[in-house]
């Protein structure tokens, strides 16, 4: 087995005491830590302090606010408990969706929401142990070394962003929530993610992510979340793709009022899907929509070699598994 | 639908627990010997200790003041060392102990013709992952920080990751090789082949490669050493090793060689074992070490691999390109075969020499071959060392055989299933390389998978993306000559009985997880009428139990069977002449069963078996039997070589697999698996039924998604040796498996066993293969079979469908095949 190194753990039980410990330079925060522990036995990162959420009382809830027109939940909220719970069951399927095929059931009982939306970017050059990338050669930009393994002679990382839920959330124009010394922000979790797979996120680094915002449909919709990967559970997504299609009336042959499509695991930032103006209007069952969509994908979406499987092909089954998800709505009706 | 025609529903068998309640017949039991064990299902007898956690493995044993190793391994795929140093590592506090390649200057091989490896790296490291030092500390931490303060210098050499390449340098890879980086080369024919192809009304000519699979054992290699503190004389004491290891006998033999002390001051024990699978069949590196470092510092040592380190040791499946050419006549009878294959051996031997045999050896049954010849090139190359993998050195080329035939079926528009029939070679005859067949139910096993899968009436209806398609196989039950020339038994067992009415049976060999210690306490359950849970099996300890040859090549139950048998059977007339002389009958009267001792023709009388068991050792003295098994010398070719595969006796498989394919993204969805196997006699069956299940398992993995590869751009690196990275099927992805036991008992067997281990994986793969072909129409020659290759056939076949060079497939049957947008999910 790999061993963990040394650390210390804090446990806090306010989110100002979580604030205040993550001065501590080089503390790093824990929830499920089914990223962050794997990722210290591959000496990714050695914090001398993790912050351990464990106690903190808030953050665990999900709510459904009326009034303000959004459902908030909490950052500490398990991936099991969002994938089972009613009120996101029914009024945000596809994020149910995804909370429910991250990695497998241990990992989803013990992982969290915003352990899901921080999820540290991955790459088949750097997810290994310290001694494989030493045999490597030393690394890459994201660990030891100065290069790029996935783009020869590049300077900027490219480990894909592998979370399930993040492209879900962006689709459905959440919000993060922020809370750190210099206080509490909100942004759009859109805006959240850098082209930068060393440091893909905006987070300060005492700040802790409290809860994420998704605001409540005002009308029909439909959305859905299409996951390829190799095996029927624990492996990270190889293809990802978030769609969410809000309607004039309440059936798959109304017209498309909004088309929000999110595409994970191409580099370090998700990819909004633009250009889908021309399907505003169609009918949802209409055949020419999925093939527009997916065609769109399939143009914007440029899959590199930082995860298995070759590029091109995933780049080809993103288009397939994209008009498939619009398939699957239409036959939902 | 498949699912209404299958026979034999899964578990439809309760597992019989508490036979002491049921009806005594006796007299029934005696007259025919009906068995009551044997052909039972049983609870494996560690069952319980495993299901409750409370089994301990070798990484569960804490000795008092044990030290923890680490093995410092090379990051180079080929280097030579320049310098080790190693003080640093050693003025480190807490670390008591450091050992280097020079400690080991001895080197040692599981075949005792190629010993080309050293427990740790004397002046060359050859593939990424070689064991160069290791150290003993206080901990494991320490024992890490250790490991990076010892200075190594390398010169970097070339890396050779291509067999066919590293035949062509002029850089020997390894420095025992005799002849470059040729390990072995076997060139054998039988009868004339190319008259044969020469007059065949049709030659199928195809080149295969597969990649090549590791085991991934859940359990890592782990070993504990322990020296006991020596005599007053100053001489060491008893060197105890327990090792996660399948052949506690050859460690045993090696760790005499390479530490060079006498065997009886060693000691080896095998504790429960987390799978094998062949992947521990031979010494590694931790054995060694942690024995010379419990020697050096005085104190037990254990070490634990890590899974990265397990995938570095492998020895898994070889990567083999085989080049066959089969002829047929017009009735599909088979002419000739032609195989030419090349494997990739990796730095090290290995079982390598006995691979690169097997390789063509052990293909030349179930079917009649009018000649055959075969030529297998065994390369050295820079990638962790290849060796036996359940269903050692003919799972591959069983691949090209039975997809050859496919092809010949196909092409001749002969049912595949029908073009095996008519080649089958029967029981009792002669293979073209002359090992002598004995009992075969290959024909059975044919017509259960045919009839289960109901491959008559559904194959022709299924539409295109659906498919079923078969493949056939045979396996040895051990080899008659073991790896060591020698004379003496190749199985032994002592069985010893006591007063309570309990048996003791000692036995070397190895239990993996396949349930060996089970069978032997079938068999003495059977003697001497004795439930499961009355008999302890005492195994792979070199000190108490006789000598074992280990768990590889699938002998266990008919070797270790045939001797266990053999004692028991001497326990069980001393035992019903004890009785039968206090009852004043013939001994013949006297039957034993259910724990009782009981006249046959007066089933009123009885006793209980410790009455019984107390009366023979008053007779006998102490009761204990030892029995032996030797292998028949006259079932092997009469040529150099002749002996390497021949074996007492060979199983028999057929797989019917049905598959789904997907062609819009070329996922394989392995819905079914028909696993029909002849095992001769299936002791226990649902063990039996275990074994073909997790068999079928294997084999599926390996054709559609497992990949043991190095990474030529990247230094040689493992492109992923973890569990997470290197993909084996979970639950949700396996087909449903049918085991369909077939048997055809065979005179050399114990109650007519043979294997039941490894045989039924061979045809899964190729049957895969079949099957996606009659799903889609496309040719999978080199596995894995992943969605990239099979999307990339399937768009090739359009194009020559649309190029008006191929019909339709299924004349275009509709497009099924889309059920894996469910992974979409």
């Amino acid at each position: 087995m790999l061993r963990m190194p040394r650390f210390s753990v804090q446990t806090p039980r306010t989110i100002d005491e979580v604030v205040q410990a993550l001065r501590t330079p080089g503390a790093r925060l824990v929830a499920g830590g089914t990223d962050l522990l794997p990722n210290i036995k591959h000496r990714l990162e050695q914090p001398p302090v993790l912050v351990s959420l464990s106690r903190v009382r808030e953050l665990g809830d999900v709510v459904v606010d009326e009034a303000a027109g959004v459902m908030r939940i909490g950052a500490r909220v398990t991936l099991t408990a969002i994938s089972e719970h009613a009120q996101v069951r029914e009024r945000f399927p596809s994020l149910a969706r995804a909370a429910g095929v991250v990695a497998s059931p241990l990992i989803r009982n013990m992982g969290t929401l915003g352990g899901n939306v921080n999820l540290d970017t991955r790459c088949r050059y750097v997810n290994q142990t310290a001694f494989w990338r030493e045999a490597l050669g030393g690394g890459c930009i994201k660990s030891e070394g100065s290069v790029c393994h996935v783009v020869p002679g590049g300077r900027n990382c490219v480990a894909a962003m592998s979370s399930d839920c993040v492209p879900v959330l962006i689709s459905l124009g959440a919000s993060i929530v922020l809370v750190g010394s210099q206080g509490r922000r909100e942004l759009p979790l859109e805006d959240y993610y850098l082209a930068d797979g060393v440091r893909h996120t905006t987070r300060l680094d005492d700040e802790l992510t409290t809860e994420l915002v998704v605001p409540l449909p005002r009308g029909p919709r439909r959305s859905h979340y299409a996951k390829w990967t190799v095996r029927g559970s624990i492996d990270f997504p190889l293809v990802s793709v978030a769609l969410r299609f809000d309607l004039e009336q309440d059936h798959v042959s109304a017209p498309v009022s909004e088309a929000h499509v999110v595409v994970g695991v191409l580099g370090s930032k998700p990819r909004r899907v633009t250009r889908l103006d021309d399907v505003v209007g169609k009918a949802l069952d209409d055949p020419s929509l999925a093939t527009a969509v997916a065609e769109r994908v399939h143009q914007q979406c440029k899959p590199l070699e930082n995860v298995p499987y070759e590029a091109p092909y995933r780049r080809t089954m993103l288009r397939v598994h994209a008009r498939r998800a619009i398939e699957v709505m239409v036959a939902a009706g | 639908m498949a699912e209404q025609s299958r026979e034999d529903p899964p578990h439809a068998d309760p597992i019989d627990e508490a036979p002491d309640d049921a009806p005594i017949e006796a007299a029934a039991h005696e007259a025919g010997r009906q068995p009551w064990q044997v052909g039972r299902s049983h609870r494996k007898v560690d069952a319980m200790e495993r299901m409750r956690g409370i089994a301990r493995y070798t990484d569960d044993l804490k000795l008092p003041g044990m030290l923890h190793g680490k093995i410092k391994r090379s990051p180079h795929a080929h280097a030579r060392i320049v310098s080790i140093d190693t003080r640093r590592a050693e003025a480190m506090p807490g670390v008591h102990g450091v050992v280097t390649g020079r400690d080991f200057p001895i080197p040692y091989g599981i075949i005792p013709w190629t010993p080309d490896e050293n427990a740790l790296a004397v002046d060359k490291v050859l593939h990424v992952g070689d064991g160069v030092a290791a150290v003993a500390a206080v901990d494991e931490d320490t024992a890490i920080e250790a490991l990076d303060a010892i200075d190594v210098v390398y010169e970097l050499l070339p890396a050779f990751f291509d067999p066919e390449q590293a035949l062509a340098a002029d850089v020997q890879i390894n420095p025992y090789a005799r002849k470059g980086n040729l390990s072995k080369e076997v060139l054998l024919e039988f009868g004339d082949v190319d008259a044969g192809l020469a007059s065949a009304d049709l030659v199928i000519e195809g080149e295969y490669f597969f990649e090549g699979t590791t085991h991934a054992a859940i359990e890592p290699h782990c070993a504990v050493a322990y020296v006991e503190r020596g005599g007053a004389g100053g001489e060491e004491g008893l060197l105890t090793v327990w090792s996660a290891t399948q052949v506690s006998h050859y460690l045993h033999r090696e760790l005499a060689k390479v530490l060079e002390r006498p065997a009886h001051r060693i000691r080896v024990i095998q504790p429960p074992l987390g799978g094998a699978f062949g992947g521990k069949s031979e010494p590694f590196d931790l054995e060694f070490c942690v024995a010379k470092l419990a020697l050096k510092t005085g104190r037990p040592v254990k070490i634990l691999y890590t899974r990265e380190e397990v995938f570095y040791s492998h020895r898994g499946r070889h990567p083999m390109r085989m080049k066959h050419r089969l002829g047929v006549d017009r009735d599909g009878r088979i002419k000739a075969v032609d195989a030419k294959t090349v494997l990739d051996g990796g730095a090290y031997s290995s079982f390598g020499l006995v691979t690169t045999y097997y390789s063509g050896q052990l293909l030349c049954s179930p079917y009649e071959f009018g000649a055959y010849r075969f030529h297998s090139r065994r390369a050295y190359t820079n990638k962790p060392a290849c060796g036996p993998k359940r269903g050692h050195g003919s799972v591959q080329p069983r691949f090209a055989i039975e997809v050859q035939l496919d092809k010949a079926a196909q092409a001749l528009g002969l049912d595949p299933i029908e073009l095996r029939r008519r080649n089958d070679m029967g029981a009792g005859g002669k293979t073209v390389n002359e090992f002598a067949i004995g009992s075969n139910g290959f024909l059975e096993c044919l017509r259960r998978v045919e009839q289960s899968s109901g491959w008559a009436e559904r194959r022709p209806a299924l539409p295109y993306g659906r498919g079923l398609g078969v493949a056939g196989s045979t396996y040895i039950s051990g080899t008659n000559y073991p790896i060591y020339p020698n004379e003496m038994p190749q199985a032994a067992v002592q069985v010893c009985l006591d007063r309570s009415g309990r048996a003791r049976v000692f036995s070397g060999a190895n239990d993996i997880g396949q349930g060996s210690n089970t069978m032997l306490a079938v068999i003495v359950g059977e003697e001497l009428g004795l439930p499961l849970e009355d008999i302890r099996v005492l195994s792979a300890d070199t000190d108490l139990c006789p000598v074992d040859l280990g768990a590889y090549s699938s002998r266990i139950t008919l070797m270790v069977g045939n001797a266990c048998m053999q004692a028991a059977q001497q326990l069980r007339k001393q035992v019903c002449g004890a009785v039968a002389r206090r009852w004043e009958v013939p001994a013949r009267r006297v039957t034993l069963v259910q724990r009782k001792a009981i006249d046959i023709e007066d089933p009123d009388r009885h006793v209980e078996l410790a009455q019984a068991f107390e009366w023979a050792e008053a007779d006998h003295g102490l009761l204990g039997a030892v029995g032996s098994y030797t292998t028949p010398k006259d079932r092997h070719g009469d040529y150099r070589g002749g002996t390497i595969g021949a074996s007492p006796a060979y199983s028999f498989t057929a797989h019917v697999a049905e598959v789904e394919v997907d062609d819009e993204t070329g996922v394989v969805d392995v819905k079914t698996i028909w696993v029909a196997h002849d095992c001769g006699r299936a002791l226990s069956r649902r063990i039996v039924e275990g074994q073909m299940e997790g068999s079928a398992y294997m084999g599926f993995g390996e054709a559609i998604m497992e990949q043991h590869v190095v990474d030529p751009a990247h230094r040689g690196v493992h492109p992923g040796p973890s569990l997470l990275d290197y993909r084996i099927p979970t639950f949700l992805d396996t087909p449903q498996l049918r085991a369909l036991i077939v048997e055809a008992p065979d005179a050399q067997g114990p109650y007519g066993a043979k294997e039941a281990g490894e045989g039924p994986l061979h045809p899964s793969i190729p049957a895969i293969a079949n099957a996606i072909h009659d799903a889609v129409g496309v040719r999978m020659d080199e596995l894995p079979f992943t969605p990239p290759r099979v999307l990339a056939a399937i768009e090739q076949r359009r194009a020559r469908e649309r190029a008006g060079e191929l019909p339709p497939h299924k004349g275009g049957l509709g497009v099924v095949g889309r059920d894996s947008a469910r992974r979409t999910a």
